[in-house]
């Protein structure tokens, strides 16, 4: 069996694995990080695009067009929450009116349905909160909102429930060919495989040139971001983005499939690829732009913010190519995450070009049990499940209510939770209003218990993003 | 006259006290305080002040329970005592106010467990 | 033994929800009033709350005339709910009340179950305001910690969250933990407020940090957070008057740790709802002289009604709460009066917020500033009822007025208002 690594666990490695496991391969995914989705895909607007803003003939185009038409049922088998809102650009003035007749006239001819220039009247019946300068609005009814580190999770446990090995901590330090092949090595071992293929987000340019394919430059791009409690969630039901102007794309107001209330993000290239701190002036930028696009957010409501590192390429469109059995999937900005299951296809047919026999696994199931099933369940489904495994009742997240049962699951199923962040992301305990104040001393103990080790081990988010840095008595 | 201006710690209202010193220090006069133990307190204080000192201590079993000096002692000794009692392995089983340090550190005062585990 | 795929459902005429000191205390008076049929539903492994990790000493004496730990004041309301044989269950989770007084909780040994109750006392608390971090730029490191959460890692646990510390925020539990912290060998460098005043009680500042020489640092706040992995240090500024940080006064402090003692809320997830009506000072429910909601039948006590400084005062509260409960499920509550209390601002809010039995009325309020040397008034129109110098008032310290039912009669008489203010 040929062997494939995918370096790289984000969204795009996610896909790209997920569509390799329906065929009998060898598959291995490297991550750098202690979890999956730990670049980008953690961090950015989670929203599937319809598909209007790339220009048309170009790969983004084309990857954003195919990837939204089939987000829903790739969502839908793989378990992940998926919502058709629709979205709004919205302009104020008659020099935005005029960009978003451009957009909806390259929407077109990118093929994507039933987009409408609106006025004021026609987008208050849609959108009563709108800013009041608002005047016009793009409307594209397929735009859609995800959660992309819960796509990106759920690719990845499915592409390892039907074979595909996910290696943790693994950071690519060396590629060499050998054998037909490529060996890649991190700084403790090293790992063999016949096809490679490059999704390592904004180290893509930089793990290319190990390999001899380089040529090109990602460009890290900071978006900053503020989450709002559910309270504020109902506040939009569409993605109100802003007219891009000569002042740039603009920030978007969107509601998330959990129901909280996204603002964000600002853009600016910087040179720090590791770099995902917030500034002062960018939250400041944030809440302006937010507060002209919809009116009566109440930011006294922020649970959270952050910041997201999109990779810009130099090339100014995505960039997958494949030479020697070496695919680059790099500089997969916006709408990276519209495009992802699109792209787990186009790089399935650039490895049968290069020669990579497909043969169909007889054994592959393509569907996932949703991350958050047991919270969806009615109390007598649950009292089922509770009398089969009683630790389904012990509520350890008071603000999302979330159980020991659920916490275990998190850490034992397919990518299991490592850390504080990761349980988290998957059960979303420690993601309320207390921020997980009152229960992470319980997850770092279930934490340990599970993963057999130490209580002062557990991490936040691995690295050296230790929780505790040892017991009481002993501290000197 | 020396004064000395203290906040007194006996009760949450905290009284603001003024303690009027004779030459070694000693105060002569205390004003400020609502009640007698406001006095005797910014006389301590003046002159050899004194603590309680609360924290956990260390069981067989790897786990920690609270403890405390059953009266004060000096505050000069509390991290000396804070050694003594993080040096201490205390049994497993304790109850609220098991003596687990005899006369620390000859203060008179006891260490006792104040809680029971937590499991 | 629960019965799979059903939801189980008894009466009971009292549940109690939470077994803290508030929960029990109002068990405890309940009892004393000859009821027996009462249940306390507690989430943590053993009754107690959250004095439970909070071992420092300072509980007790009003109550019990001496000073206690958390654990031993605790302890002494355990005592007396395990010697009277009042029922509880621990490990158990409320996730739903309803204005008609059915809870729905959930345990290992039972699943989800529901009990119609004659009566329920809320008495769930409060939790830590997680917000003091949430616009500070910079990175996302590990290291950062509510106070109460340090607590519990260093108290209950016996873990060190970290040996450098900056604490922001000087609520009382940041006070007692940047003592704490010292005393188990890390090295607090700093305690920043963005007041010109402490939250915290005067005797804490005292004892807990000028005792260590930990600087209080007024008017100050974090504006940067470094580190990626872990945190390596904060940028801390002094603010002025509109609480904006002077850029000219920008400070680096490296530490390992910081600490957020940004205040304390109410956690009435279950009172919103069940649709009760909340008072946007307290954060807790609007209530009557007897702690009763907008719901009738549902009480509540301690610091999910309002938060308290002193433990003492909420044994008390809880206490009359837990009588009035009885009276409730008794048919002996008289409503006849119906009194509002109104505050001039300087006053920030009363407990309770209106008066419905012509009884003794003792009212709880805090005050918005520090203020010296004024009188607390009470009016009903122009008729002062009551008024007493007081040579110091601060928001950190909750103050009382005892309202007879001599005045409440004169009051109603003259108006449907109370006004309490400071003049």
């Amino acid at each position: 069996m040929k062997n494939v690594v995918i370096i790289g666990a984000g969204v795009i490695g996610g896909a790209v694995a997920r569509e390799l496991s329906k065929y009998e391969l060898e598959i291995c995914i490297l991550e750098k990080e202690s979890d999956v989705a730990m670049g980008a895909t953690r961090a950015n607007s989670a929203i599937v695009h319809a598909g209007f803003d790339a220009k048309e003939g170009t790969l983004k185009a084309k990857m954003n067009v195919r990837g939204s038409e089939m987000m829903e049922d790739y969502a839908a088998e793989l378990g992940v929450k998926y919502k058709r809102n629709g979205s709004l650009v919205v302009g104020f003035s008659d020099e935005d009116k005029a960009t978003l007749e451009e957009l909806r006239v390259r929407g077109e001819k990118n093929g994507v349905p039933g987009l409408r220039v609106l006025d004021r009247e026609q987008i208050l019946e849609l959108e009563p909160n709108i800013g009041e300068g608002v005047t016009c609005a793009l409307h594209a009814p397929t735009g859609a909102i995800i959660c992309p580190y819960e796509l990106c999770m759920a690719e990845i446990g499915n592409a390892m429930d039907n074979g595909a090995a996910l290696k943790l901590n693994f950071e690519v330090k060396s590629i060499e060919k050998c054998d037909g092949g490529y060996k890649i090595s991190s700084d403790k071992e090293s790992v063999y495989a016949d096809y490679v293929i490059n999704c390592a987000g904004v180290y893509s340019d930089v793990v290319a040139a190990m390999a001899g394919n380089g040529g090109f430059e990602v460009i890290p791009r900071r978006g900053e971001y503020m989450l709002l409690d559910k309270e504020c969630g109902s506040l939009v039901s569409h993605t109100i983005f802003r007219c891009p102007s000569k002042m740039g794309k603009g920030i978007l107001v969107s509601p998330t499939v959990d129901g909280n209330l996204l603002l964000g993000p600002t853009a600016e290239n910087i040179e720090d690829k590791t770099d995902k701190s917030t500034t002062a002036a960018g939250l400041a930028k944030v809440r302006m732009q937010a507060g002209e696009q919809v009116k009566g957010i109440n930011f006294g409501k922020i649970i959270t913010s952050f910041t997201g590192l999109r990779s810009v390429g130099s090339t100014g469109d995505f960039i997958i190519t494949e030479k020697d059995g070496f695919v680059n999937c790099a500089g997969i900005e916006s709408p990276g995450l519209s495009s992802a299951p699109a792209i787990g296809e186009y790089v399935r047919d650039l490895l049968s070009g290069a020669g990579l026999e497909l043969v169909k696994k007889e054994s592959f199931d393509g569907s996932r049990r949703p991350m958050h099933y047991f919270k969806e369940c009615t109390d007598e489904e649950k009292n089922a499940i509770i009398a089969r495994d009683p630790s389904y009742a012990h509520i350890i997240c008071r603000c999302e209510m979330t159980s020991e049962g659920e916490i275990v699951e998190a850490i034992r199923t397919n990518p299991g939770a490592t850390d504080l962040d990761g349980v988290k992301r998957r059960t979303r305990s420690g993601m309320g209003r207390c921020q997980g104040g009152f229960c992470s001393p319980y997850v770092v103990e279930i934490l340990a218990r599970e993963l057999g080790c130490d209580y002062t081990e557990i991490t936040k988010f691995g690295g050296e993003s230790y929780i505790n840095i040892g017991k009481t008595k002993e501290v000197r | 006259m020396k004064t000395r201006e203290l906040t007194c710690i006996v009760c949450p209202r905290g009284c603001d006290l003024i303690a009027e010193l004779d030459d070694n220090g000693t105060p002569i006069r205390v004003t400020g305080n609502l009640c007698p133990r406001g006095k005797t307190y910014a006389e301590n204080e003046c002159t050899n002040p004194q603590r309680v000192v609360t924290t956990t201590v260390r069981c067989e079993d790897g786990c920690v329970v609270s403890c405390k000096t059953n009266t004060t002692i000096p505050k000069s000794l509390v991290l000396e005592a804070m050694k003594v009692i993080n040096s201490t392995v205390a049994p497993a089983e304790l109850a609220i106010g098991d003596v687990i340090i005899e006369n620390i550190l000859g203060t008179g005062a006891d260490v006792v467990a104040t809680g029971r585990k937590s499991i | 033994m629960m019965n799979s795929k059903t939801v189980n459902e008894f009466n009971c005429e009292l549940v109690i929800i939470g077994g803290g000191p508030a929960g029990m205390a109002a068990a405890v008076a309940a009892y004393e009033d000859g009821l027996r049929d009462i249940l306390i539903l507690e989430r943590d492994d053993n009754l107690g709350g959250i004095l439970r990790q909070c071992i420092h000493n300072g509980f007790g004496l009003h109550r019990f005339g001496e000073e206690l730990t958390g654990p031993e004041y605790a302890y002494r309301y355990e005592k007396m709910v395990r010697e009277y044989g009042i029922p509880f269950m621990t490990d158990t989770m409320v996730t739903s009340v309803s204005s008609d007084r059915v809870v729905t909780a959930q345990n290992c040994e039972r699943g989800i179950f529901k009990v119609r109750a004659g009566a329920i006392i809320l008495a769930m608390g409060c939790r830590e305001r997680p917000k003091g971090a949430l616009n500070i730029a910079g990175h996302r490191p590990a290291g950062i910690y509510t106070a109460g959460t340090a607590q519990k890692f260093v108290n209950m646990k016996g873990y060190m969250p970290g040996k450098e510390v900056v604490i922001l925020g000087s609520g009382d539990i940041g006070l007692i933990m940047a003592r704490r912290m010292t005393l188990e060998g890390a090295n607090v460098k700093a305690v920043c407020e963005l007041m010109p005043y402490s939250g915290g009680l005067a005797r804490n500042i005292e004892q807990c940090l000028k005792d260590y020489g930990i600087p209080l640092m007024l008017s100050h706040t974090v504006v940067e957070i470094h580190g990626k992995d872990r945190l390596t240090g904060v940028t801390i500024a002094k603010v002025d008057e509109n609480r904006r940080p002077i850029p000219e006064t920008f400070e680096y402090i490296a530490c390992d740790t910081l600490l957020l003692s940004c205040g304390l809320i109410p956690e009435n997830e279950l009172t919103k709802a069940a649709g009760i009506a909340l008072d946007r000072i307290t954060n807790g429910a609007v209530v009557n002289g007897n702690r009763e909601t907008a719901a009738e039948g549902i009480f509540a006590c301690g610091n999910v009604l309002h938060v308290h400084d002193l433990v003492d005062y909420v044994s008390e509260e809880a206490a009359i709460a837990g009588h009035a409960a009885v009276r409730f499920i008794r048919g002996e509550v008289d409503k006849s009066l119906s009194l509002s209390l109104e505050t001039d601002g300087k006053v920030r809010y009363t407990v309770p917020q209106r008066i419905t039995e012509l009884a003794d009325t003792k009212i709880y309020f805090r005050v918005a500033d520090v203020y010296r040397d004024m009188k607390v008034t009470v009016k009903a129109g122009d008729k002062v009822l009551y008024q007493k110098k007081k040579q110091k008032l601060a928001p950190g310290e909750m103050e009382t007025v005892l309202l007879t039912e001599d005045m409440l009669r004169e009051a109603a008489a003259l108006s449907d208002k109370l006004e309490i203010s400071l003049v």
